[in-house]
């Protein structure tokens, strides 16, 4: 919507993270995504967590597939390589990016048509390799860039921008993710962005796959009386379970909590997640309560958000293939080649 | 009655029941000819089916080391009776006919044109074994060791050759030596002269010397661990399975650090052929030398991610093992019917580099050369081989590695270009050969970052529909495609014997077959220089090759002549200069197949030639 550039020059006030950033040097280029968009708030909630959590931009590598939520890699982290794949296929080319180097940060932003629909096999099968990567699925129910069809996600019953009643059933990311083994699963709301820049960080400081279902009203196709993506129906059927604080390990922890409010995942990073209950029988860390409890409300027609299950000695896809430690992209030829006497030897074996 | 008396010179062919254990007979007894020192090729003829269908393995014998099929069989092992009356027809007369002679047959399941020898294989396996399996096994080990005694196999050569499979294993080796002994002994002792030896058989030489004996699909898998690729995605098709599988072989046996026990190397079976090239395309993007290996099928799935790969220009090497198309086809044939499909896949304008190995070889050299390829014109690359290459065992050249020969990363900018000052335009031609600079994620701090996608963009990879912008990008892409025809492996000449004005025009697993056609047909009198083509794009010398010829044959294993298709279209060639040469049953060409093609379209175009009168022959 904006089409003015923001000026390059910083003011000198502005905050500088520990690594010497400020927060605009985390940005991208002007989104080009309808005024009020939430995929908007997605970008700038990713900004705020990467310059909390002072990662160096270069260090992400951002990787999306095709749509509205695809575009938005441009629109931050100006200073990291990005990748606008093909259609509801970013999760493999994450998955090879992330194999070739396995130092850097992998983001995949996919959309509910992207990871719902035509994805939804990579999707599942990324989540159970455990590639590690922090994948948001900035999810809206509907088809925006053309022209407001219903996606996979979008609710029985709910009514489409023309009038449609939607007869199908909606795919569930987040119940697919519980399912299939991934490691760290959370739904957020773009409107919250209190709830959300910390889920961010904690999946970007995860050791396998982190996966966020942010549901994200499209302001143009799918906010009206009748919509379960509106931001009103989510306001109002908004039911979160828990608050995390995203905190290094060495700072001191000054806050009092009631006993048994709180629960602390470690991260291997050193990093600790510290998680508010808002209800005191949710266990995050135990699977199958959460795929439970996630039905059970869901059929209430309530959004269970927070972060539903964390699995705090995750591992990845790079432990189970036991991948050199270097990444292999940085291997040379006295690595990789077994020489000239192993081929003789082999010669010798084929005659 | 009239026998075929060859020394070190024949067809024979096994009909077989597949699943029976007769696959590792068969290729033992390929392999003790070859210990004889005698060229040998075998080739699998093999069903979509794991057990109770039939298979055939048909080996060639040549003096003169002829590595294609001739056409034809001389000795056939009728294993198989669902087969026997097509087995039976298709030996040529005064061949030979090996039975089970274990069951009569009726007379009249022969024929009185051919030696018959029977050999009551079932009778001899079950009075020496009691387990239903090692019945079925050793008898086929019982035929191995007959035929060695009808063939004038030496028995030393066999017992060579168990003791190296069954080392450490004594009591196979044993049972192994017995079973082949069983049949050597029922031989001595009921087959007598003139059947003893047959008029067929073998005998030592030194024709083999230092060539290697092995199939396509490792030899592919073993130039990509030399040529240093370190992510692999596959996804189960034949016939290419077998690549990644071997490649997987290999990296356990020479990529895995010796200190660590960490893996130089990540293999991933994906969901799909679309996961294996994107998680190639992924990996090539940030740096790594990334393949995967399919089958047309299989091409079909990737061809979105090809023209991404292409357009946002991506290295990546895709291994074609081609099978008889189109859809499923004949998943276990073999053809060459996806040129097109490859050349140009994806929609929108696309080209891609096609590489046509002929034999092992070559699916080394151009497994390791695809990586390079890749890495230096950031385009996918295919290693077009097929079933009959990948999935035979050829006699071929060692393999070889230059000591010195360093990979070739193509034009990648370091953190020390872009601190020194030297713009990073990521799709502009700043060379001239077409070949944009790119940087690896993570490269630097605040320089060299960019956006890469498949929609248009300029030449600093900033999304843009403005018409310059994008006609600049595919122009530039077209000037790399030029630039790739000099770097591609170049055709191979064979000139013939004397002045022709006749060509030929052939590649990949026809080579073999064509090598023999050309022999064949010079002793008929019809003379033709022979070009093999190895790569997609053509350099200039093709078309000069054919501007040379009043007439230049274009042979290929499909129905469409789809080569004949690519030249016709990429050199402006008139269509009457080529004459198309088409096989695509799915069995591999035969040299007979070709010379009689070629043969009747010379004597039929000598008429033509002959009111054209041509210079260059007065002179």
């Amino acid at each position: 919507m904006t089409y003015l550039a923001k000026p390059h020059l910083h003011h000198p006030t502005l905050t500088r993270n520990k690594v010497g950033y400020t927060r605009r040097d985390y940005e991208g280029k002007i989104s080009t995504l309808c005024a009020g968009c939430g995929h908007d708030s997605i970008s700038a909630a990713i900004i705020q967590a990467c310059w909390e959590l002072d990662i160096e931009p270069h260090r992400v590598a951002k990787m999306s597939g095709i749509g509205c939520s695809s575009k938005t890699p441009d629109y931050f982290l100006g200073a990291s390589h990005g990748f606008n794949t093909v259609h509801g296929r970013m999760p493999s080319v994450l998955t090879g990016a992330n194999l070739a180097n396995r130092d850097l940060l992998y983001l995949g932003i996919s959309g509910d048509g992207d990871s719902a629909s035509i994805g939804l096999g990579q999707f599942a099968n990324a989540m159970r390799r455990g590639v590690r990567m922090a994948y948001i699925v900035e999810n809206n129910g509907v088809y925006g860039l053309t022209k407001g069809q219903f996606s996979a996600t979008a609710d029985r019953g709910s009514k489409s921008k023309k009038g449609v009643i939607n007869s199908d059933s909606a795919v569930d990311l987040v119940g697919i993710a519980l399912q299939l083994g991934a490691t760290y699963v959370a739904r957020s709301f773009s409107g919250d962005k209190e709830q959300l820049v910390p889920l961010i960080k904690g999946a970007l400081g995860h050791g396998g796959a982190a996966f966020i279902d942010v549901i994200s009203p499209c302001v143009t196709f799918n906010n009206h009386v009748g919509s379960t993506k509106s931001y009103d129906y989510v306001r109002e059927h908004n039911e979160a379970v828990n608050r995390i604080d995203f905190m290094d390990t060495h700072s001191e922890i000054t806050t009092k909590y009631a006993a048994g409010s709180v629960v602390d995942v470690p991260h291997h990073d050193g990093t600790m997640l510290r998680l508010r209950k808002l209800h005191a029988d949710y266990d995050p860390t135990d699977r199958l309560a959460a795929m439970a409890y996630m039905n059970e409300r869901q059929a209430q027609g309530e959004v269970v958000t927070g972060l539903l299950f964390v699995d705090a000695h995750a591992t990845d896809l790079h432990q189970a293939l036991n991948t050199s430690s270097s990444p292999l992209n940085s291997l040379g030829v006295s690595q990789l080649n077994p020489g000239n006497k192993t081929l003789d030897k082999i010669n010798a074996g084929l005659r | 009655m009239k026998r075929i008396e060859a020394i070190n010179d024949f067809v024979i062919k096994f009909a077989n029941v597949n699943g029976s254990g007769s696959a590792s007979a068969n290729e033992l007894f390929a392999k003790a000819i070859l210990r004889m020192g005698v060229s040998v090729s075998p080739r699998n003829i093999f069903p979509s089916n794991i057990q109770g269908l039939p298979t055939w393995y048909e080996a060639r014998v040549s003096k003169r080391g002829y590595h294609g099929r001739r056409g034809g069989v001389d000795m056939m092992v009728a294993m198989n009776p669902q087969t026997w009356d097509a087995d039976v027809a298709e030996i040529e007369p005064g061949g030979y006919l090996f039975y089970d002679s274990t069951r009569p047959m009726p007379k009249s399941k022969f024929r009185d044109d051919i030696n018959v020898i029977g050999i009551p294989l079932t009778e001899i396996s079950n009075n020496a074994y009691a387990d239903p399996r090692e019945r079925q096994l050793f008898k086929n080990i019982i035929y191995v060791g007959a035929l060695s005694m009808l063939l004038d196999v030496e028995v030393s050569v066999f017992e060579r050759l168990f003791a190296e499979q069954y080392k450490g294993k004594e009591r196979l080796l044993d049972s192994n030596v017995q079973a082949l002994n069983l049949g050597r002994d029922y031989v001595k002792e009921n087959v007598a002269a003139p059947d003893l030896p047959l008029g067929i058989r073998v005998e030592r030489s030194d024709f083999v010397g230092d060539q290697i004996f092995t199939d396509g699909n490792s030899a592919a898998a073993l130039g990509f661990v030399y040529g240093g690729a370190t992510v692999a995605a596959w996804y189960p098709i034949t016939p290419s399975s077998s690549v990644p599988e071997a490649f997987q072989r290999y990296c356990d046996k020479f990529r895995v650090d010796a200190a660590s026990g960490q893996h130089n190397y990540a293999i991933v079976q994906a969901e799909d052929e679309m996961a294996s090239v994107g998680i190639a395309i992924g990996a090539g993007w940030n740096g790594a030398r990334a393949f995967t290996a399919t089958s047309g099928p299989g091409v079909s799935l990737m061809t979105e991610f090809i023209g991404l790969a292409y357009f946002a220009e991506i290295p990546v090497t895709i291994m074609n093992v081609q099978r008889g198309g189109p859809s499923t086809g004949m998943p276990t044939r073999t053809q060459q019917s996806d040129l097109i499909a490859c050349a140009y896949a994806s929609h929108g304008d696309t080209k891609h580099v096609l590489l046509f190995p002929d034999d092992p070889h070559e699916c080394f050299e151009f497994a390791a050369m695809a990586l390079d390829l890749a890495d230096r014109l950031q385009t996918p690359i295919f290693v077009m081989s097929d079933l009959d290459i990948g999935m035979n065992q050829r006699l071929c050249k060692p393999f070889k590695w230059d000591a010195a020969r360093e990979y070739d990363r193509g034009k990648v900018m370091s953190a020390a270009d872009l601190e020194s000052g030297r713009e990073f335009a990521r799709y502009k031609d700043v060379d001239g050969d077409g070949i944009a600079w790119r940087t690896l994620p993570g490269a630097h701090p605040t320089l060299g970052s960019y956006f890469t996608r498949g929609s248009t963009r300029d030449a600093y990879a900033r999304y843009s529909e403005r018409g310059p912008d994008y006609v600049y990008n595919v122009q530039r892409l077209l000037k790399k495609f030029k630039t790739a025809a000099g770097l591609v492996p170049q055709p191979e000449l064979r000139p013939a014997q004397q002045t022709t004005r006749l060509g030929v025009i052939y590649f990949g697993s026809t080579s073999p077959a064509m090598i023999e056609t050309l022999d064949i047909l010079a002793a008929q009198g019809i003379h033709l220089d022979a070009m093999r083509l190895r790569a997609f794009p053509f350099p200039d010398s093709v078309e000069r090759f054919i501007a040379d010829h009043d007439l230049t044959y274009v042979v290929e294993q499909n129905r469409d002549a789809q080569m004949h298709t690519m030249l016709v279209s990429e050199l402006d060639i008139n269509p009457a200069c080529l004459m198309r040469v088409l096989h695509f049953d799915g069995t591999p060409i035969t040299a007979h197949f070709i010379a009689r093609s070629i043969a009747k379209s010379a004597a039929a175009s000598a008429i033509v030639a002959k009111n054209f009168p041509v210079q260059s022959e007065a002179a």
